[in-house]
């Protein structure tokens, strides 16, 4: 009894000996965050590479893979067919990968893999890492309308914005497309007109000079009579240009088309009788041509004659047209009101007519100088055959790495969270480029329409892998048998029921397949590297901290001793007293213990807590030196994970307590042995 | 020594034992352990004290026989006692006069086992108890030796209740004092009363004077009710008034309690308060 009460009160006088198990605190709560710290990372890792990877694959040796996925399957099945889940065939091939931004192609490295949308979701947790909700619940490789996240969804409100994103699918590619036609049309446009330009740039005075002299020499010729009086009607030149078309009709004698053009040269100069009088000759003359009817009864409309103008256009047309064109001819002369009632009359009549087709508005009532325009121009030019059109149309879907494409700029300032841009979004079209089975391999190129990200976070297959559709993919590298039909792959991914079995399915799957053609490996084979070195690296951190411990262990066997021999005076009352050797160092190992387990639990608290609240300190870190501590841009993770291990703690704390008790031992044995007589014999 | 003021002080501690009612013997809650385990025989409860004093021959209570001892001093040695015998009756109260350095402190070290003497044998209740194991000698300290010393040798983290009740910690395990606390706390407030310390129960020894310490140390040396009580100089240190007091308390213990006390001293005065006085020159003894 007397040990503890006597240990506790040298601990209570003593608080310097706590100083001494500071180091031990400090271990503690270091080997503690660091463990869980490298265990969070570690498990994530080990998350990361497991979703992309299934828990083992059989791979074939050569590019162009093994026939008939199909009977390996079966194969497998076979040997082992109770310890598995899911098996999913998969084609790889190394590509290239081809996209344009802002005008200038981009090329990258990739691998393919063709996949089977269907299996490939229960073999690995490939659709878990995709970016649309339902590509995750059920992946297709068709794009999707919208609703990409916005941000990583694992993130929250710290993940970077994904700009662009609100956009991806179906709107951003109509959007594209949309603006693809325009530019085109706004060529095409820009060509007409300066085609048109052209045409109607007013001859210079040499090329006037040079008509005039062919008509002068031969009057009697048609054509130039035309070209000089069109060219003075251009010009305004309306006596000279009235009385050239008088020739002409003279020369044609009474040409139809001749009259057309002399009455629309009049009708311009407001001359609506004989304008008239020239347009209805030339609409008696062919009754058929709907043309001349329609410049007869624009000039008609014009001159206020309402009634022959319909007279002309319901003889010559559909009713339905005939109000249509009355209409535009009647807003084009002012007449709102009545151009609105032949408007209802034609839609009446069944013609199909938008709300803006002729309206001019009221503060531009028509140019009076364009009598006529053909309204059904736009429907004649639909129809014809079916084209791909981007705006309604996609390619084969592909998913692409989000590494692949994205990329994050510096962050101006540290609240906020910084934004993620995009090369490619979802909708827009890739080129991917790739060697066939053939020997030697031809190029195979063809577009792909990306229809989601793909982010496992693993940085190396975020910027590595595109998936597209497997039997596109074996199409297009010709991985098919052309007498059976039968096709190839390259790899069976296999998930298993229980994942720990792998090594024990593996060896078996070994014995079975030629090593020489196949490779059958687990996901820890194929990262073995990466992760020894990670286990390395935690073994290390540990003998290290101990190692500060250990340093502890001697700070603490110092203070004994110093306690010892001041206290030696007590211990010899102590066995004057009838105390025993054992008891004396009981004191002393119950001290040590006492301290250990004080330093230990404090640092076992103060370790937790950290990690509790790392991410916190991390930030408040982050805020007091200007930097962050931990950067999400370069981890992506949002929050530094930590795993706190019970075994790994308990084994923590009872090493540190270990080296408390153990420090203590040979300053307690010092008191053991010490004399009573020579202890009590001076003050 | 005969001043009425402590005869007075003596009267007043002895009517105020007797208004407490303590049993002369002392507490006695070893008395299941009264024939312990070391077979040293306890010595039967006495029904009267004064009967006891007289009854004759009084048994020994502890003896010394031939005790030599010496230091090394590097390769020769220093003998301090050449051939020592002394034999401590029941109830006796024996002080031993020398010289500063003349051994004294090394014979009481040697009788209460916490030294082994070079030749000779210690005997208590006729049994030789210094070839004994280290554990039954710690034992047998704990239980039947009561020790104090000049320099009162309190553990100085503890109060003056603790410090009392140290000697029944060291022998009780903590499961077995923590049932019985209650019962030995209740002793040994008992025993400081008696000593005149039962204002200073709280108090550390730094607190305390010279003479408190010197009561705290004997009401340590009473507690597991010892049969010899060894008093190394335990005036030597007080004033003289003090000093008398002390020495009233042990007079009278050893007149209440019939408790064997070897005390030794250098001042012949303080010496003559005992039963019978001796003389140790150059390691041996001699009656003064
Ligand atoms: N550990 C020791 N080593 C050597 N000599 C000692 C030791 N202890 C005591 N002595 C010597 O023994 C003699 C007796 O000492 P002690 O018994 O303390 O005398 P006293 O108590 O009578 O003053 C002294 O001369 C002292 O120097
Ligand atoms: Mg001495």
């Amino acid at each position: 009894m007397y040990k503890f009460l006597l240990c506790w009160r040298y601990l209570r006088t003593r608080y310097i000996a706590l100083a001494s198990i500071v180091s031990v605190t400090l271990g503690v709560a270091t080997l503690i965050v660091v463990n869980a710290v490298m265990a969070g990372f570690t498990g994530e890792m080990h998350d990361r590479i497991k979703g992309v990877n299934s828990d083992l694959t059989l791979d074939a040796r050569g590019l162009n893979g093994f026939k008939n996925p199909e009977w390996h399957m079966a194969r497998v099945n076979e040997l082992v067919g109770d310890r598995i889940e899911s098996m999913s065939p998969v084609v790889y091939v190394p590509a290239i990968l081809n996209y344009r931004v802002s005008g200038q192609w981009i090329t990258q490295q990739v691998t393919v893999v063709g996949i089977d949308a269907a299996t490939q979701a229960s073999s690995s947790k490939f659709s878990e890492y995709l970016q649309h909700p339902a590509n995750r619940d059920k992946f297709s490789f068709n794009l999707h309308d919208g609703g990409y996240d916005r941000r990583d969804r694992t993130g929250g409100d710290e993940a970077p914005v994904r700009v662009g994103m609100e956009m991806a699918g179906w709107e951003l590619r109509r959007e594209r497309a949309r603006i693809e036609k325009q530019w085109q049309q706004f060529e095409q446009e820009a060509q007409n007109q300066a085609a048109e330009e052209a045409r109607n740039r007013p001859l210079t005075q040499a090329e006037l000079a040079k008509i005039q002299q062919q008509v002068d020499q031969a009057p009697t010729e048609l054509e130039p009579l035309l070209e000089l009086a069109r060219e003075n009607e251009f010009n305004r030149e309306f006596a000279l240009a009235v009385g050239l078309y008088q020739k002409a009709l003279a020369v044609s004698d009474g040409a139809a088309a001749i009259y057309n053009e002399l009455g629309m040269c009049l009708a311009r100069q407001e001359k609506h009788e004989e304008a008239i009088a020239a347009l209805r000759t030339a609409a008696n003359m062919e009754t058929g041509n709907i043309a001349f009817v329609n410049d007869l009864a624009g000039v008609l409309v014009l001159a206020g004659e309402h009634v022959e103008a319909w007279e002309w256009l319901s003889s010559s047309q559909s009713t339905g047209i005939a109000h249509s064109n009355m209409a535009f001819f009647l807003r084009s002369a002012g007449e709102g009101l009545l151009a609105q009632e032949h408007l209802e009359k034609a839609k009446a009549a069944g013609l199909l007519i938008q709300d803006d087709e002729f309206d001019f508005g009221p503060e531009n009532p028509g140019d009076s100088a364009v009598p006529f325009q053909d309204p059904f121009a736009r429907d004649r030019q639909r129809g014809g055959g079916r084209v791909f059109d981007a705006e309604v149309d996609q390619h084969t879907g592909c998913v692409l790495g989000m590494a692949l494409v994205s990329f994050r700029p510096p962050k101006k300032s540290d609240d906020s969270a910084g934004e993620e841009h995009f090369m490619v979004l979802p909708g827009d079209d890739v080129r991917l480029t790739f060697p066939n089975a053939a020997t030697p391999p031809d190029i195979i190129n063809d577009t792909f329409t990306v229809v989601d990200f793909y982010e496992s976070k693993m940085h190396e297959f975020d910027k590595e892998f595109i998936f597209v559709p497997i039997k596109k993919l074996q199409d297009l590298r010709g991985m098919i048998e052309p007498e059976t039909g039968e096709r190839f792959v390259n790899s069976i991914q296999i998930r298993l029921k229980n994942p720990d079995e792998a090594d024990l399915v593996r060896d078996k799957l070994r014995e079975a397949f030629e090593p020489q053609l196949y490779q059958v490996g687990t996901w820890r084979d194929k990262q073995g590297a990466l992760l020894a070195a990670v286990n390395m690296e935690t073994v290390i951190l540990n003998i290290l901290l101990f190692l500060i411990i250990a340093v502890a262990g001697f700070g603490i066997l110092a203070i004994f001793f110093m306690i010892v021999v001041e206290k030696t005076k007590d211990i010899g009352i102590l066995k004057s007293l009838g105390a025993h050797a054992n008891g004396v160092m009981g004191i002393f190992l119950a001290y040590g213990l006492s301290l250990g387990i004080v330093g230990a639990g404090v640092g076992l608290i103060a370790g937790l807590l950290f990690v509790t609240y790392i991410n916190e300190i991390a930030d408040w870190l982050g805020r007091i030196t200007g930097k962050p501590v931990f950067d999400p841009q370069v981890y992506y993770f949002y929050e530094i994970p930590a795993h706190v291990d019970p075994f790994t703690v308990a084994w923590i704390v009872l090493g540190a307590m270990f080296i408390a008790v153990a420090a203590s031992v040979f300053p307690a044995l010092r008191a053991a042995r010490l004399k009573p007589v020579e202890a009590l014999r001076y003050e | 020594m005969s001043s009425s003021g402590t005869s007075a002080a003596k009267a007043a501690l002895i009517g105020q034992l007797s208004a407490n009612k303590i049993p002369a013997r002392g507490p006695h809650w070893r008395g299941e352990q009264v024939v312990d385990m070391e077979g040293v025989a306890s010595p039967s409860a006495p029904t009267s004290v004064e009967e006891e004093r007289r009854a004759q021959p009084k048994a020994s209570a502890l003896q010394g026989m031939g005790i030599k001892k010496a230091y090394r001093k590097g390769k020769t040695p220093v003998p301090v006692l050449h051939d020592v015998s002394i034999d401590i009756r029941e109830g006796e109260f024996v002080s031993i006069i020398g010289q500063s350095g003349s051994g004294k402190s090394t014979l009481l070290h040697v009788l209460g086992t916490l030294d082994s003497p070079d030749a000779g044998e210690v005997r208590l209740g006729g049994k030789r108890i210094d070839n004994l194991s280290a554990r039954r000698r710690d034992a047998l300290r704990n239980r039947h030796f009561g020790m104090i010393f000049q320099f009162y040798h309190l553990l100085p983290e503890l109060t003056t209740l603790e410090n009392v009740l140290a000697p029944v910690m060291i022998s009780e395990g903590m499961f077995a004092y923590r049932i019985k606390r209650r019962k030995y706390v209740e002793q040994a407030k008992a025993i400081l009363d008696r000593v005149g310390l039962s204002h200073r129960l709280k108090h550390k020894p730094r607190e305390l004077s010279g003479g408190e310490m010197q009561r705290a140390a004997i009401a340590r040396a009473l507690v597991t009710n010892p049969r010899v009580l060894l008093a190394d100089e335990p005036t030597g240190n007080l004033d003289r008034k003090t000093g008398d007091e002390i020495m009233s308390l042990l007079v009278s213990l050893n007149e209440t309690q019939a408790l064997s006390i070897v005390m030794v001293t250098h001042d012949g005065v303080i010496a003559e308060r005992a039963h019978r006085a001796m003389r140790l020159t150059d390691g041996r003894m001699k009656a003064a």
